[in-house]
């Protein structure tokens, strides 16, 4: 390797013309790399195809359903009457709930801009990309962390009376407790499954079971003055 | 006549008219289909090949093809719409019993976008939590995660902002609440208030504003960050996942003599 190089390997700069990119390979140089065979289908047809039939599949079943349902459309709106209760579309549902137990300062600024950064900064956290269970490696630490901070959680929501959140977050720990019980060997597949689970998982997990909670409750079982209703009774 | 009609065809991709538009040029043999992905400006987001495994119905349920499908639906229903809406005061209502009473397949019309904008936002939460449990946010994929994020902000604001225009009674009292809350950011929430409804309080001004933002602003940043998106998906490697990727099966195979060139 200590062969004098009879060749200099600049950057064309000359802005009239296209530079010419050449790429030397001297002797004992590998341009070997590391690459996985795996079989391919070509994008123009079969995957447009594919996508084609999926988007007119769902245009027939909206059409479908448009013939059948009619877009909800109630009086003129009216300032000085007030709907009881005035409810926000149901994606925000879940929001307005929060708002039934926090300040808006907190369920209506804070909580969203949290949200949002939080979704931002999900591939950019190690915790997100490990890929290795959750409880496999420190096991006596991580649980003690976990306890700490299940229990506080759940302090804060019998608080604060968010009682509806507090049955996801029971499910989540009661299935964090089993896959910190469990082994990737265990002989039962759902063990095996949990056990492998990365803290992100978990995280994810109790979000969207709190977003559809909420959403749900805030849709369905809530009446005037926000006050609980069964869907089944009306008001 | 099925011979008949394929030759026709033929001679017609062979013409030079077709020959100017469509620069991937005629045949069927793989490079011409590749052409014909990578030689136009809206194909050419994608990549001119997909990982067979990808393209199963398993792995992504096709929820970002369907998110895209919705958005179209909507963009066709909702020009259609705009010929018959006026934003103002107390029309854009009648012009909502119009579409309901006068209008030929107007109701229908407004059930299609209706019913789909709902089924978007749905789709986007649903493609979200997808590609979060594939792990298919992770490196090198993460900046796409992020305009997906955005695309999900845009989405809802979308929604948001279209739930105003039919002034009626929920739709006035919907948007009262919401905009209330931009009230309580600290400091600045009355001026935030203000700006967005062009009062202070949901009024023609606010119809407009949020007519403006549904109708132009809005679908642009919409249309601007799903080009990105799908673009970012080739650039970024292709549909892929981690978790699943599968063993390299031979030694042989683990060795290539050249990179991919995207």
């Amino acid at each position: 390797m200590s062969d004098p190089k009879d060749f200099v390997a600049g950057i064309d700069s000359d802005q009239r013309r296209s530079p010419t990119r050449v790429a030397f390979v001297t002797r004992r140089t590998s341009a070997q790399v590391t690459v996985n065979r795996e079989d391919q289908v070509q994008t123009y047809p079969e995957v447009l195809f594919r996508a084609a039939l999926a988007i007119e599949t769902l245009a027939i079943a909206l059409v479908g359903f448009s013939l059948m349902f009619n877009a909800p459309l109630e009086g003129l709106a009216d300032p000085t009457h007030t709907p009881n209760p005035a409810k926000a579309p149901w994606y925000f549902l879940g929001l307005q709930e929060l708002l039934h137990y926090f300040p808006p300062v907190v369920a209506g600024v804070l909580v969203p801009s949290l949200l949002i950064i939080a979704l931002i900064v999900i591939p950019y956290f190690n915790i997100n990309i490990e890929a290795n269970g959750l409880f496999l490696k420190d096991r006596t630490t991580r649980l003690r962390i976990f306890y700490v901070a299940a229990l506080g959680i759940l302090i804060f929501l019998l608080a604060f009376h968010v009682y509806v959140a507090v049955g996801p977050t029971v499910v989540v720990a009661v299935a964090m407790i089993v896959a910190a019980n469990s082994t990737p060997e265990s002989p039962w597949r759902l063990s095996r499954y949990l056990a492998r689970r990365p803290l992100a998982y978990w995280i994810m997990t109790w979000f969207l079971l709190e977003l559809i909670v909420l959403t749900a409750v805030g849709t369905w079982f809530r009446g005037p003055g926000w006050a609980w209703v069964l869907p089944w009774r009306g008001y | 006549m099925a011979v008949k009609t394929a030759a026709m065809v033929d001679k017609l991709r062979a013409s030079r008219v077709w020959r100017s538009v469509f620069r991937s040029g005629t045949g069927n043999s793989t490079l011409h289909r590749a052409l014909a992905i990578q030689q136009s400006i809206f194909l050419h987001l994608f990549s001119t090949k997909v990982r067979k495994r990808m393209v199963g119905f398993s792995a992504t349920w096709y929820l970002g093809t369907l998110t895209f499908g919705t958005f179209l639906i909507l963009v066709i229903t909702g020009i259609l719409l705009m010929l018959y809406y006026h934003p103002s005061v107390p029309q854009a209502y009648a012009d909502m019993k119009d579409l309901q009473f006068v209008v030929s397949s107007g109701l229908f019309l407004r059930n299609l976008h209706r019913w789909s904008a709902q089924l978007m936002v749905f789709f986007v939460f649903a493609h979200m939590f997808k590609v979060f449990y594939r792990g298919a946010y992770r490196t090198p994929r993460e900046f796409n995660w992020v305009i997906g994020v955005m695309l999900l902000i845009i989405t809802l604001l979308l929604s948001y902002t279209g739930y105003l225009l039919p002034w009626d009674q929920l739709a006035f009292w919907a948007i009262t609440v919401g905009s209330n809350l931009s009230s309580a950011v600290p400091f600045v929430g009355n001026k935030i208030h203000f700006l967005l409804l062009g009062g202070n309080q949901v009024n023609a001004n606010a119809l407009l504003r949020f007519y403006v933002l549904h109708c132009v602003v809005l679908p642009l940043a919409a249309i601007l960050f799903i080009a990105v998106h799908f673009w970012r998906i080739r650039k970024d490697g292709g549909l892929y996942v981690q978790q699943s990727e599968p063993k390299p099966q031979q030694a042989k195979d683990r060795t290539s003599a050249a990179t991919e060139v995207k």
